[in-house]
């Protein structure tokens, strides 16, 4: 197998339309996300960006470690630890420790990617993998949400953010639920307008609906996002959860309200669609939409947490090889496809 | 030493590092994964293993010549079974809370392969003194994987060792460590370092090799 | 590995390929004789373990019994027979007992009733003490959990949780609240992150409520406590 044969082209995945390089995929990702960003730092203040930072430069770190060891490992340059490292620090709580943002950035690019061979080869959405672990390990700081910024403004830094390696934050930090975990256990339904705007508690980059949604216009605009993904995953919730909400509308909110909630919106359109870790076919697609968007709808209904994306897309994340091998086109003039 | 001392040596040396029943075979997962929660059940669970495999060793070369070959394995497992047993009784009296701890996993002892397998593969086909020491050997290697294990995990996931805290009360734990999936990825990690140790150690030795060559 | 390993294990006496066809009873007899040791060897370390064993247990549900009846220092098991709470010393394993504890000088202090339902993780088990006559809990105790470490664990682990049950009125029944909101005599401060393993407690506690408080004799009806039991026939009785 040293020689190459010259009619055939092995490639990994992300496969790309033509003219289109990954980088360019990346970046347009990145511009995407930074309206999200920054208001991001708008709700939760300063020490938004120094988990974003930490994360991204665990994120980074770690790819040029083992990147320094191969030969050609000039992977970093093509700006996908950073667009990881982003990611997981958008799905992270404003108040977590520095390092623990920074161990989660390290986790997702050495478990998520390197361990499987680099990029193209993760069977995981790498980001979604740092924050399983993050989840896992840390209960307690990944479920406690600081409140929007109160007079500090600009400036905050809430105090657990700045907790030394390995230790606790040590003051007992002012929480504030999210309009998931007060639906569920409290029965308490959050306005539609502040879900849109972003002004909730949750994670950083998930609050705010409305620049979610604008930024994934943008990326189908480019096209770099199949569209197919997120439509499936928002039409599946919005159906199932009207049909929960008409059974018993105080246990289970309303479809408008499962949709502009939680990561839903973050997560399907950007963590999702990851070119990787999802289907290349079309009907691929509207499968792992649907796959998603129900086991989200059951998580939220009848699991023990409040929030369900980060599962549902890594479950349907291992389904993806399977789903490309059912739903390859048939090739014209033969019999079954598959065969 | 003459040769038979040597042998021994050898039979023993090599279950530790060379032929480690847990990072080289990796054979023993099942209580190598489950009871490494912490360090004290890891060294419960090693003294148990040792106990049986040395015990069974003894017994299997002592009766190879009386033992039919077509119901070896059947006796084989009696054997075991019986120190098992023997073992599970045992820490249910003198350490309750560890026995607590160990459940299901101390009965289990018996369907560990690396001990079957040091019998079918060892045992009855030596002495007794070369199969015991070769015993003590793979026992002591699987010792050493289940406390480096239970260590690591105990340490992070607990901030303690051997239930003496290390860091104080603003340690934050890192829950995964104890659970399940802490143990999949610390032994992972650990059977990471080790390849990597043993390919860099050879690579070492052949750049001595070429060095000698060249210069001689 | 294991390839390398089975050439090192046959460095040494080689067995022979061929080993010549025993006779089926010669089999039996080997097999039967293995069995038979090791039956006789495992019949005489389960006599040697077993006093200890059962003295540990005796004393685990001693320990846990004290705990949640504070004052009591002698308990005495009853069971449910017939419409009757009555003391036994039967050990039968289908009837669910429960333990009265009794202070220095033979008064009735309370029951300790043990209940068990679903966790977060796994089945939890407790045993809680009920003081009949003011219709409190007074003290719980959580025997078997797997409730996630570090969390759902407070709920043995957090002092302030379990002192929640040190004076807890059951009437009309026990609920759960959000914690540092506990303003009645009948709730339960909730353990933050914890909210479904400190429900399953109540919910365990209220449950088994149901069962046994229409079983138990009005206060000051208590069966007294048997002086014939001394301290040790009593500890072995009380192991199942």
């Amino acid at each position: 197998m040293t020689e190459k044969d010259p009619n055939l082209l092995l490639q990994h995945a992300p496969l790309l339309q033509q003219g289109m390089t990954t980088p360019q995929a990346m970046r347009d990702v990145l511009y995407a996300l930074l309206p999200v960003t920054l208001a991001a730092v708008w709700f939760f203040g300063l020490g938004a960006i120094l988990v974003l930072l930490a994360s991204i430069a665990g994120a980074a770190l770690t790819e040029w470690t083992f990147a320094s060891q191969e030969k050609g490992g000039e992977s970093l340059l093509d700006g996908t630890a950073l667009l990881t490292g982003l990611l997981l620090g958008l799905t992270l709580p404003p108040g977590l420790p520095l390092w623990m943002a920074f161990l989660g950035g390290a986790v997702s690019i050495g478990l998520g990617k390197v361990i499987w061979g680099g990029l193209g080869h993760n069977l995981f959405n790498p980001a979604l993998v740092g924050r399983a672990f993050l989840l896992a390990t840390f209960p307690i700081a990944m479920t406690t949400w600081a409140p929007l910024t109160g007079a500090d403004g600009f400036f905050t830094v809430q105090p657990s953010n700045l907790a030394l390696p390995f230790m606790q934050s040590g003051t007992d930090a002012v929480t504030s639920a999210t309009p998931l975990g007060l639906m569920k256990f409290e029965q308490q339904s959050t306005p539609l307008v502040n879900l849109i705007i972003g002004n909730t508690a949750g994670s950083l980059g998930e609050t705010s609906g409305l620049l979610l949604i604008a930024g994934g216009i943008y990326l189908w605009m480019r096209r770099d996002l199949d569209w197919r993904i997120p439509v499936s995953i928002l039409i599946t919730v919005m159906i199932f959860s009207a049909i929960l909400d008409m059974v018993d509308s105080t246990r289970f909110p309303d479809p408008l309200f499962s949709v502009f909630s939680g990561g839903m919106l973050l997560g399907s359109i950007y963590m999702a669609t990851d070119p990787v870790t999802s289907p290349i076919t079309p009907k691929g697609a509207w499968i792992f939409g649907v796959g998603v968007g129900l086991l989200v709808v059951l998580i939220r209904a009848f699991g023990g947490l409040p929030e369900g994306m980060m599962y549902s897309i890594l479950l349907m994340n291992a389904a993806t090889p399977l789903i490309d091998r059912y739903t390859q086109p048939r090739v014209f003039g033969r019999g079954k496809a598959l065969t | 030493m003459d040769k038979t001392q040597n042998q021994a040596y050898e039979e023993f040396i090599k279950g530790i590092w060379r032929e480690n029943p847990v990072f080289v075979q990796v054979l023993g997962m099942c209580p190598m994964l489950a009871v490494t929660n912490s360090a004290i059940n890891a060294f419960a669970m090693g003294g148990a293993t040792f106990f049986v495999l040395v015990g069974s060793s003894f017994l299997v070369a002592s009766f190879k010549n009386l033992i039919r070959k077509q119901v070896r394995i059947s006796s084989f497992i009696i054997i075991i079974a019986t120190f098992v047993t023997v073992a599970d009784y045992t820490l249910e009296a003198l350490v309750p809370t560890v026995h607590k701890e160990l459940g299901a996993f101390i009965p289990l002892i018996v369907a560990n392969c690396m001990i079957l397998g040091r019998q079918e593969a060892f045992a009855s086909k030596n002495t007794i003194s070369m199969a015991v020491m070769d015993a003590i050997g793979m026992a002591a290697g699987f010792m050493l994987a289940l406390l480096t294990l239970g260590s690591v995990r105990e340490i992070l996931g607990n901030g303690s060792l051997f239930g003496v805290d290390l860091f104080g009360p603003d340690f934050e734990p890192w829950i995964i460590m104890i659970l399940p999936p802490g143990g999949f990825l610390t032994l992972g990690l650990i059977l990471l370092v080790f390849n990597w140790f043993t390919v860099k150690k050879a690579q070492f030795i052949d750049k001595v090799a070429a060095a000698e060559r060249s210069s001689s | 590995m294991t390839a390398e390993s089975e050439t090192v294990g046959s460095a040494g006496p080689q067995m022979p390929e061929i080993v010549p066809e025993s006779p089926t009873i010669r089999l039996v007899v080997t097999l039967a004789l293995a069995g038979l040791i090791s039956g006789i060897a495992i019949m005489g370390i389960y006599e040697v373990t077993l006093p200890t064993i059962t003295a540990n247990k005796a004393r685990v549900l001693r320990e846990g019994v004290f705990k949640v009846l504070p004052g009591a220092n002698r308990l005495q098991k009853l069971i449910y027979v017939d419409g009757d709470l009555a003391p036994t010393a039967d050990t039968r394993k289908d009837e669910q007992p429960i333990y009265a504890g009794y202070d220095m000088d033979g008064s009735f202090v309370g029951y300790a009733i043990p209940g068990a339902g679903p966790g977060f993780q796994d089945t939890i088990g407790l045993l809680y003490g009920f003081k009949p006559n003011t219709r409190q809990v007074i003290g719980m105790e959580v025997l078997e959990s797997k409730e996630t470490p570090g969390l759902g664990d407070k709920i043995y682990k957090d002092a302030e949780f379990v002192a929640n049950f040190r004076q807890l009125s059951i009437e009309p029944e026990i609920v759960t609240v959000k914690k540092g909101k506990k303003s009645a005599a009948n709730e339960v401060d909730a353990i933050t992150g914890a909210t479904i393993s400190s429900k399953a407690i109540v919910r365990i506690i209220n449950e088994t409520n149901d069962i046994w408080l229409s079983r138990l004799p009005e206060p000051g009806a208590e069966p007294p406590l048997l002086e014939v039991q001394t301290e040790a026939a009593e500890s072995a009785k009380t192991v199942d």
